[in-house]
């Protein structure tokens, strides 16, 4: 065995940081429209608009059905070839488009599950008030739903940061990618991918304890 | 004015109300008394249209629906016209005191902030809670989220104000103060249906006691006719278990 090239490590790190931007721009933008997917998906699935039930029971088995690099291959190299209109499209545009829509097929059940736990009582209120349909998801459902939704959510944007390291396949330089042409300059591959992995995990964790303080503020309302 | 013409509801195959007549007058006060599961909180749901009718007309003011044929935009508008105290209270749980009076004069009656809650602490003033307008109901007493719930329905300036057994859910020491608050919205001539069990407060706030048994109502008319000289049998064996 032999001695971990430490001095690369670290020269490592400010390299691979530089890619932080890339990495979480494409997970916060995935992950924001993910959440709008997401909630219109569970609305629907929870108020069941006729004709379109299907459409959306379809779009939720196939996006959970298949695994996320599939689907990536299949908007960035497949879609292309039968969609002229897609010939220009970037990498990172169609990473955040894979990522959009595995990740709103699964956050949408979350969200379902969390409007069905909102209490009666909140929507015949709303509803008493005189408020539509729009006004009370919007105002009143939604926020309650969120808070119940959010540690699952927080876990999904976790899992969002780490899938973005797939993106590396459809040619994306951001911290994987990176790291793999460093690591492939320098053939030092357990030195190069353990500085990124340590990375991550930092971010990962930095973000757990985001979660605790935002169930903290969350919970606000809640305490008697 | 106030009109309910054979109104029907069904649950599966019981009819919970069995082809309800009432009219109201306005600045009248009806109670309504009867036996659990009598059709007395289908009553005034079917008018606020939080449960649907199956059949029979519901008119509040210019208002007029027709069960039957009852489009989005005639539930909207009798919602508008009428407003609903909860037994459960049902309090926006995200939003507080004053938010929760704010919510349908900002967001159904679209009127600005600024007005909303001027209109809001007004009314949390006259529940007797203006040092409670930033408190969320959780950490409010049964008796002062009941209080809010009915400033809620205040606030609206509804036509008809509708209250489900505003004082059952709640603690025996909070119900005083509910009631105390009825009384003084009462006062200010609103047009009032309530269902209540509390027979003493019936006979003090009532123009007109209506009981109802089976999905009918068997008998209505001033406190002191109905509540003192009852004449249906079934009348009195109620008010004797009450008593």
């Amino acid at each position: 065995m032999r001695a971990l090239d430490l001095d690369y490590m670290i020269g490592l790190v400010p390299v691979i940081l530089g890619y932080v931007p890339m990495t979480l721009f494409m997970a916060v933008v995935a992950m924001a429209c993910a959440l709008v997917l997401a909630s219109l998906l569970a609305v629907e699935r929870v108020i069941r608009v006729p004709g379109l039930d299907w459409l959306v029971m379809l779009f939720l088995s196939f996006f959970r059905g298949t695994p996320l690099l599939v689907q990536l291959f299949l908007f960035y190299y497949g879609l292309p070839q039968v969609l002229a209109f897609l010939t220009q499209i970037n990498g990172v545009t169609a990473a955040i488009m894979g990522l959009t829509l595995h990740f709103s097929a699964y956050m949408a059940e979350a969200i379902r599950a969390a409007i069905t736990g909102v209490d009666r009582s909140q929507w015949e209120a709303a509803q008493s008030i005189g408020m539509t349909q729009g006004q009370m998801m919007r105002r009143i459902v939604l926020p309650q739903a969120g808070r119940i939704a959010a540690p699952t959510l927080v876990n999904y944007f976790i899992d969002m940061i780490k899938s973005t390291s797939l993106a590396f396949t459809l040619g994306v330089t951001e911290m994987m990618g990176a790291t793999q042409k460093e690591a492939s300059g320098s053939f030092l591959y357990f030195e190069a991918f353990l500085v990124v992995a340590v990375i991550y995990w930092i971010m990962v964790e930095t973000l757990n304890q985001g979660q605790k303080q935002l169930e903290a503020h969350l919970n606000k309302a809640y305490a008697r | 004015m106030i009109s309910v013409q054979g109104l029907i509801k069904r649950f599966g195959g019981t009819a919970v109300l069995d082809g309800i007549d009432l009219n109201i007058a306005e600045g009248e006060r009806v109670v309504v008394i009867g036996p659990s599961g009598t059709g007395k909180s289908t009553l005034l749901r079917c008018l606020n249209f939080l449960d649907r009718p199956d059949a029979g007309t519901i008119r509040v003011g210019d208002v007029s629906v027709d069960a039957d044929r009852a489009s989005k935009r005639d539930i909207l508008a009798l919602r508008r016209a009428t407003s609903f105290v909860f037994q459960n209270y049902a309090l926006f749980a995200n939003k507080t005191a004053k938010e929760n009076i704010m919510e349908a004069l900002v967001t159904v009656q679209g009127r600005s902030q600024d007005e909303a809650e001027h209109r809001a602490l007004e009314v949390l003033a006259e529940t007797g809670l203006a040092g409670k307008a930033d408190s969320f109901p959780a950490a409010l007493s049964g008796g002062q989220q009941q209080r809010v719930g009915i400033g809620r329905a205040m606030a609206i300036g509804a036509q008809l104000m509708l209250f489900d057994e505003p004082t059952s859910a709640l603690d025996p020491e909070w119900v005083g103060e509910v009631l105390d608050l009825m009384r003084r919205v009462a006062e200010q001539r609103q047009t009032m249906l309530i269902v209540t069990h509390e027979m003493q407060f019936a006979r003090e706030i009532a123009d007109r006691v209506v009981f109802m048994e089976g999905g009918r109502i068997v008998e209505q008319g001033p406190p002191s006719e109905v509540l003192d000289a009852p004449r249906d049998e079934r009348l009195r064996r109620f008010l004797r278990r009450v008593a």
